[in-house]
């Protein structure tokens, strides 16, 4: 059941900050539809829904909240209990900084308040231009080369305060050029 | 059956009993946090823990069954030091301050630490900073007093079936609450008050009015009256260290006199009133089901509940119209006290303050709805909980106990016995139906003292039936009619008997709701802490109320009768219309931002 859940983030990877909330309700039912009557559907359908979206607008909490006859409230007891949900929109990218004891010791903390400071937004927060989301991360399993801060899926270790900037600037390139790469 | 033994004393015991239970049986008390009667043991706070011999840790005694041969030890060194320790975790997360905490004469926690000798705390735990909402017109909830035991979680999903409580965010952040935190106004509480009912400690309380009904008492240009709803007279005395049960009117009565309101009424008064015009209201709609075969408006449903009329609003709007359009008898009455007693005693509206005294907290809710206002000003100012009504006697230095009886005023503080019975499951329902047969076939009811014996008692949806033969008048195509009726009290029982009659739309004519179980008497606003045999002593006390009473039918009410002479007209009439009925509308559950 989960692995339906990974296929729907594949095919809707590209596309998620353009996806509106309206678009995505008749395929939440869809998902919803499948589990109905099983139990434990909550999770699949909240992975599912984030999936589509990036992100669970409380809209579509409620939504699904309504069609599998749950609480709203533990609807939001189960989304504010992993820390995987999130009721933010997402930016294209997510940094998380690790401040695990090895990452903290060495310097983690400045790195968070040095890219905080870049970004001008706090943890969990997300940029303006939706371009980068901040987290806190505990231990990537990197930590011989700490501190480590994690750009999506790609890990840079012994990351300085000073050296932030030229950290992030590989991911700021236009719109033009990423579409461009993509299709390619 | 299980043979086992407790602190050395052998004891046999049904086979799934827990061992609490099972304690219980052999009159050995386990102190308890989080278990709540009737409903599946969470386990959560583990103040419950019992030494069994043979097992190397302490199991919560709430949620282990016995087994053959146990031996169990509830008292011993080991269990009272981990019971203390227990205790004094809860505490170190705990932030609040007794002398000036509103449970600090019945906090369950607190107790909890005396009990057990706490003198100092061994720990220093995270306090979390105190976050009160106070969004709720009827509760006001501090996060820093919870000590997570979930009770109330329990109470609004399980026995309300509301479900807007839940925990929320994981580890030391964990809260109680409504979604996300948010405050408690955003989303569909019916504002019962179970929560505040089941909590052990000071994290729900009432919307307290104390403040604002001492100063209109204390302002010399205002005319304050009183009204008293039935169920506070059986659990008043609760306050004072009286039995459950124990009838208190008089006293009450000397007490509201005493604190200075310048007219001690009954909502009694009202609830006969809402029998004249439920009832013809019931007949109205039999009459034009007969007539067009339209059963849409039936069964007929009670309104007197504010707790069930937010439920249907928010969780069943397809029962909207079949709702008795009927005001609570707290909303009558003050309609009418700003109207009708107010041209009686010459006294301008605008300068009135009508304070009602109510078992319930959504009381404090419909009080305050805009729709309420039908005298020209909002007709019920304050509305007082039982509890807050015990400590404002407190509070003034009345010795509630030494009190001598005096009646209520007239006119409006008239009754029979018909309108105390509001006060319980089941209640409303016999009042009606004493009333509906006696009007349609002129003779009373004809059921030992006037009791229909099914309707009564704790069950959750209870069912009658009484055939009409011996009809008068307009009503003979009632003639050998069977009135079928229905009674549900909690709202996951409400919600249950609701589905039933989804299925079944025929088979009732008449259904009554009550939010709290057990009804008014078992509502949020009463005294702490209210068991099934507190209810069933409550519950002893109203009926016997009622017997003592002259007058048992609503339509006897001579002062009712009086009313309608002089200034409604008749039942259904057009100034009862204006002023003791209302309309529903469908709520969004969750508001959008
Ligand atoms: S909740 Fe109980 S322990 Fe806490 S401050 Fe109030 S009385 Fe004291
Ligand atoms: S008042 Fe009733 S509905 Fe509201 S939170 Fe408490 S138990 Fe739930
Ligand atoms: S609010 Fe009261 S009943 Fe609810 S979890 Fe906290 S302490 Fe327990
Ligand atoms: S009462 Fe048994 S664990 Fe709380």
């Amino acid at each position: 059941m989960t692995q339906y859940a990974h296929a729907e983030h594949k095919n809707s990877a590209g596309s998620c900050h353009e996806t509106g909330v309206q678009d995505v309700i008749p395929i939440i039912d869809d998902i919803i539809g499948r589990y109905r009557g099983t139990r434990g559907a909550l999770i699949p359908v909240l992975q599912s829904a984030q999936n589509l979206l990036g992100y669970l607008p409380k809209e579509v909490l409620i939504h699904i909240s309504d069609q599998l006859d749950i609480p709203y409230s533990e609807v939001a007891g189960v989304v504010t209990f992993y820390s995987f949900f999130t009721t933010v929109p997402r930016g294209k990218h997510t940094v998380r900084v690790c401040l695990g004891t090895a990452c903290y010791v060495r310097g983690g903390k400045e790195v968070l308040d040095a890219i905080s400071k870049e970004l001008r937004i706090e943890v969990e927060q997300t940029t303006e231009d939706r371009l980068f989301s901040l987290e806190i991360g505990r231990c990537f399993g990197a930590c011989g080369l700490a501190p480590v801060v994690m750009i999506d899926e790609t890990v840079f270790q012994r990351v300085k305060p000073s050296r932030i900037r030229a950290l992030l600037d590989p991911y700021r390139i236009g719109p033009d050029q990423e579409a461009d790469h993509e299709t390619n | 059956m299980c043979k086992i033994t407790i602190n050395g004393n052998p004891l046999s015991v049904q086979d799934n009993a827990t061992i609490l239970e099972a304690a219980a049986m052999a009159n050995m008390r386990i102190p308890t946090l989080c278990y709540l009667e009737g409903l599946q043991p969470m386990g959560a706070c583990r103040v419950c823990i019992v030494e069994v011999e043979g097992s190397a840790t302490l199991p919560a005694s709430c949620s282990t069954p016995v087994r053959e041969g146990m031996v169990i030890h509830t008292n011993s060194k080991r269990v009272r030091e981990a019971r203390k320790t227990v205790v004094e975790l809860l505490l170190s997360e705990h932030e609040g301050d007794c002398r000036l905490c509103e449970r600090s004469e019945d906090c369950e926690l607190r107790k909890l630490a005396d009990e057990l000798g706490i003198r100092k705390n061994r720990y220093e735990g995270e306090k979390p900073s105190s976050a009160t909402d106070t969004s709720s017109v009827a509760l006001v909830r501090d996060n820093a007093k919870c000590i997570k035991c979930r009770r109330c979680v329990q109470v609004c999903a399980q026995i309300q079936h509301v479900g807007v409580l839940a925990p929320q965010f994981r580890g030391y952040r964990t809260t109680i609450g409504p979604a996300f935190s948010d405050p408690l106004s955003s989303v569909a509480c019916v504002q019962c008050g179970q929560c505040a009912a089941v909590c052990p400690v000071g994290a729900i309380v009432e919307h307290s009015h104390i403040d604002e009904v001492l100063s209109a008492l204390e302002n010399p240009h205002k005319h304050v009256v009183v009204q008293t709803a039935p169920a506070i007279r059986a659990a008043l005395g609760e306050c004072f260290g009286l039995a459950p049960g124990t009838l208190v009117t008089g006293k009450m009565t000397t007490a509201l006199k005493l604190l200075g309101f310048d007219a001690v009424f009954d909502t009694d008064f009202a609830a006969d009133l809402t029998i004249m015009e439920e009832g013809t209201e019931l007949l109205t709609r039999l009459m034009a089901a007969h007539q067009t075969g339209d059963r849409s408006k039936l069964p007929q449903f009670t309104s007197c509940s504010p707790g069930w009329i937010n439920y249907a609003e928010h969780y069943f709007p397809d029962t909207l119209d079949k709702i008795s359009t009927c005001k609570s008898p707290q909303q009558m009455f003050g309609a009418l006290a700003k109207t009708y007693y107010a041209q009686k005693v010459g006294i301008d509206p605008a300068k009135m303050v009508v304070v009602s005294i109510m078992p319930c907290t959504a009381k404090k809710y419909e009080a305050a709805r805009p729709e309420m206002r039908s005298s020209g000003f909002q007709d019920v100012d304050y509305v007082l909980t039982t509890r807050e009504l015990g400590d404002l006697i407190k509070m003034s230095g009345i010795d509630f106990t030494a009190l001598e009886d005096s009646p209520m005023d007239a006119p409006l503080g008239i009754s029979t016995g018909a309108a105390d019975i509001f006060a319980n499951t089941g209640g409303v329902m016999e009042a009606a139906l004493r009333t509906v047969h006696a009007v349609t076939t002129g003779r009373p009811i004809g059921m030992e003292d006037l009791h229909i014996a099914v309707l009564a008692g704790l069950e959750g949806i209870k069912t009658a039936s009484v055939t009409l033969s011996g009809t008068i008048g307009v009503w003979k195509f009632l003639e050998g009619k069977e009135v079928k009726v229905a009674v549900a009290h909690g709202l996951g029982n409400a919600a249950a008997l609701i589905g039933h009659i989804r299925d079944n739309p025929d088979e009732f004519q008449f259904v009554e709701i009550m939010t709290c179980p057990g009804g008014c008497i078992g509502g949020g606003g009463q005294p702490r802490f209210t068991t099934d045999e507190v209810r069933r002593a409550r519950i002893a006390a109203i009926y016997r109320e009622d017997e003592g009473k002259q007058l048992r039918q609503s339509h006897e009410n001579p002062a009712v009768q009086q009313l309608y002479a002089e200034f409604l007209g008749s039942p259904l009439g057009e100034k009862s219309h204006h002023l003791l009925h209302t309309t529903y509308e469908q709520h969004e559950r969750v508001k959008s931002h």
